[in-house]
């Protein structure tokens, strides 16, 4: 049993005549805390989307927005620093030590505990990445607090508390959850699902720097190698400005192909909806959605695919959606621009070739 | 080796209905299942198991039912299952579940001795959180190992393990000490069929059944609703954009309609047609 567990934020709080007003021990907790996840010597763009997420809640609350970055000084921890002020934040804990050179989840777990405990942060949100999701079960189980995981949207309600919107089990549900009688409020969020915000260049604030008392001695996990993903030719999916997926309407596992190819006049990249992956049909990194990937891109084409909430999520945030689908009531339709009842076995191929002849007479014009 | 697999028994996802009117999901008739990913966990178990014998524990906190799930797994071949059920535990969420799950494996370590390791799976199909696992670990100062495609080395007397991690921008080596808990990667093995004497032997097993007093729960304000700081306050169903899609009439055959479509995307998105000619070039 892990007995070095902290007293903690709201256990002492008493639960009676909780929801209507703010308990007085809550009213240390302020501002407002991204925690900013920094690998091989860069930081990960989800991060900098929370950033514009996390000001526009800190300035809803009236609190400061910090960013929190660990990790060792030789791999450019001051660049990201300044990155963390450009995209909107005012403040940075920074915590500089050799032993938070590779993420690991116990250092970075008692780093983190220690800051909250420290600085008591209202909220606290976490990209849902790999990395993310590793240390945010465990930190919210340390401070004995509310996580929700893979949010799609975040507000602050009436009562100052955090409304954190995820897509919940049975294919058309969005729940919001609170956290009400804890702090802070912890949220993951998956890559994407928030815009980037502008950065503002030479925009200023403050280090808050934190020395963690930390010996490599006590780290019981030891990172022997790292060993890089080539740049995947599927990586780019997720940042694609144009991507053309596919449903079980394709209904063969040939017919990807029509839509690869249109991707590919459109000089833009591909994906599909979850049953194509579970039918091995298509890798699971070409997956769209709630548990695959979320896109942004400037437009989006889906041909049959039904448009359930978990590939809704996945997909809102892209400029145009344009839908392909036999059935008039697909739920795609509701929150498709454009739409056509058309068989895409069809009309792929005829779209890819009406693409590429606009292009071709543009680019000859041109 | 002594190891536990935690398992949670979830709807059938595939075949799960909302009810159109009252926003709740409808349970009834859904078939259930071991949720899948827990499955990797449970095969990586049994072939540790093969290699360095011992013995397959599996758990799970769930209503009574729930047995059921711990009987299939049996008939994979674990030894052993064991169920935490108790009306106090309805409504939990995964810090209050992580927390009756740590006190199960803490009770059945008095009965079976400390487990090396304990798996659980990358995440539910239907809390699909993923945080169930880094809290047990958290909780029981285990070792956390997630998203591991690949035990490399383990060493059950020195009690070190050397893993495979999948981790955002590559696949990180470690290597760490047991009791670790881990979770496996989907697809990292595939789940055996059981023996003949395994499904056997499953279909006449007892299984265990405690209640929270009898995992030593005193405090059932860490339990189920209670113990779960999170409070869902609304469900409900997404809104449908104000105005429907345009719909582009599919008459007069396929390529007027590609040829419509296409019109109607660059009506909209006048810049879109810059970029894809200046960009789409050498095909
Ligand atoms: C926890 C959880 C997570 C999930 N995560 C994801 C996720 O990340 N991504 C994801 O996509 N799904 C996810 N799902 C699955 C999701 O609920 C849907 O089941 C899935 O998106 C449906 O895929 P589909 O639209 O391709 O198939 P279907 O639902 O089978 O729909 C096929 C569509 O094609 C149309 N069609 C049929 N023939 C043609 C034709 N010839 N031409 C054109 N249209 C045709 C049909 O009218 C229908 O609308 C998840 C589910 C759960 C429970
Ligand atoms: N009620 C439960 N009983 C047993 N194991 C569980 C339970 N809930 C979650 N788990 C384990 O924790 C993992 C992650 O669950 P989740 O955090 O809900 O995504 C699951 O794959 C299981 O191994």
């Amino acid at each position: 049993m892990n007995t070095s567990q902290t007293p903690v934020a709201g256990a002492s709080g008493s639960r009676a005549g909780m929801k209507k007003e703010l308990p007085e021990h809550f009213r240390s907790y302020k501002h407002v805390w991204v925690f900013i996840e920094f690998e091989l010597g860069r930081i990960h763009p989800v991060s900098l989307e929370l950033l514009g997420e996390g000001r526009k809640l800190a300035d809803q609350l009236g609190v400061e927005l910090a960013g929190v970055l660990l990790g060792s000084g030789e791999h450019g921890l001051n660049d990201a620093t300044g990155s963390c002020f450009a995209y909107g934040a005012d403040l940075v804990y920074l915590v500089d030590h050799p032993v938070l050179a590779q993420y690991r989840n116990q250092p970075y777990t008692k780093v983190m505990t220690e800051l909250v405990l420290k600085y008591q942060p209202e909220i606290m949100l976490l990209g849902a990445t790999v990395l993310g999701r590793d240390l945010a079960g465990s930190v919210a189980t340390t401070l004995k607090t509310g996580l929700t995981a893979d949010c799609t949207e975040l507000a602050i309600d009436d009562e100052r508390s955090l409304a954190a919107t995820r897509p919940t089990f049975g294919g058309s549900l969005l729940c919001t959850i609170h956290t009400l009688n804890y702090r802070p409020q912890m949220a993951t969020i998956r890559p994407r699902v928030m815009a980037m915000p502008k950065p503002v260049e030479g925009r200023e604030g403050r280090v808050v720097p934190y020395t963690p008392d930390l010996q490599e001695d006590s780290i019981v996990t030891k990172v022997l190698s790292f060993l890089p993903d080539d740049a995947s030719e599927a990586s780019g999916l997720a940042f694609a400005d144009i991507v053309v997926a596919g449903g079980m309407g394709l209904r063969s596992e040939e017919n990807i192909q029509l839509v690869r190819k249109l991707a590919a006049v459109l000089g833009g990249d591909w994906g599909g909806s979850r049953p194509l992956v579970q039918k091995g049909w298509i890798g699971a990194d070409r997956q769209i959605g709630q548990t695959g990937k979320t896109i942004r891109p400037k437009l989006y084409i889906a041909a049959g695919i039904s448009g359930a909430i978990q590939h809704r999520v996945g997909v809102e945030g892209a400029d145009m959606i344009v839908a392909i689908n036999t059935d008039p009531n697909a739920p795609i339709f509701d929150f498709a621009h454009l739409g056509v009842v058309a068989d895409a076995v069809t009309l792929l191929p005829l779209l890819t070739e009406a693409f590429r002849q606009r292009l071709l007479v543009n680019r000859l014009a041109g | 080796m002594r190891i536990f697999v935690c398992i949670k028994q979830v709807p059938d996802s595939a075949q799960i209905r909302v009810h159109p009117v009252t926003n709740t999901i409808m349970r009834q008739g859904v078939p259930t299942i071991i949720n899948p990913y827990d499955l990797f966990g449970l095969e990586e178990a049994l072939r540790l198991r093969d290699r360095f014998g011992g013995t397959v524990t599996v758990l799970t906190m769930g209503p009574p039912m729930a047995s059921e799930s711990l009987r299939k797994a049996l008939g994979y071949g674990a030894d052993r299952g064991l169920l935490l059920t108790d009306r106090f535990f309805a409504g939990s969420d995964t810090l209050a579940t992580s927390y009756a799950l740590a006190r199960l494996i803490e009770k059945a370590a008095e009965e079976e001795g400390m487990p090396q390791i304990v798996f659980c799976g990358k995440q539910t199909i239907d809390g699909d959180t993923a945080q169930v696992g880094p809290g047990i670990a958290q909780r029981l100062g285990l070792s956390q190992l997630t998203y591991v495609s690949a035990i490399d080395e383990i060493d059950p007397e020195k009690g070190s393990i050397t893993v495979r991690r999948r981790a955002d921008h590559g696949v990180q080596v470690l290597t760490s000490r047991l009791p670790a808990m881990i979770t496996m990667l989907e697809g990292s093995n595939h789940i055996r069929r059981g023996t003949q004497s395994d499904v056997l032997r499953a279909a006449q097993a007892k299984i265990t059944q405690w209640n929270a007093a009898a995992v030593g729960i005193t405090d059932l304000s860490l339990c189920g609703l209670r113990g779960s700081p999170t409070v869902v306050k609304r469900v409900f169903a997404p809104a449908a954009r104000s105005e429907k899609a345009d719909m582009i009439p599919a008459t007069g055959g396929g390529s007027a309609t590609a040829a419509a479509l296409i019109d109607a995307i660059f009506a909209r998105q006048p810049a879109l047609e810059e970029d894809l000619i200046s960009a789409a070039g050498g095909y």
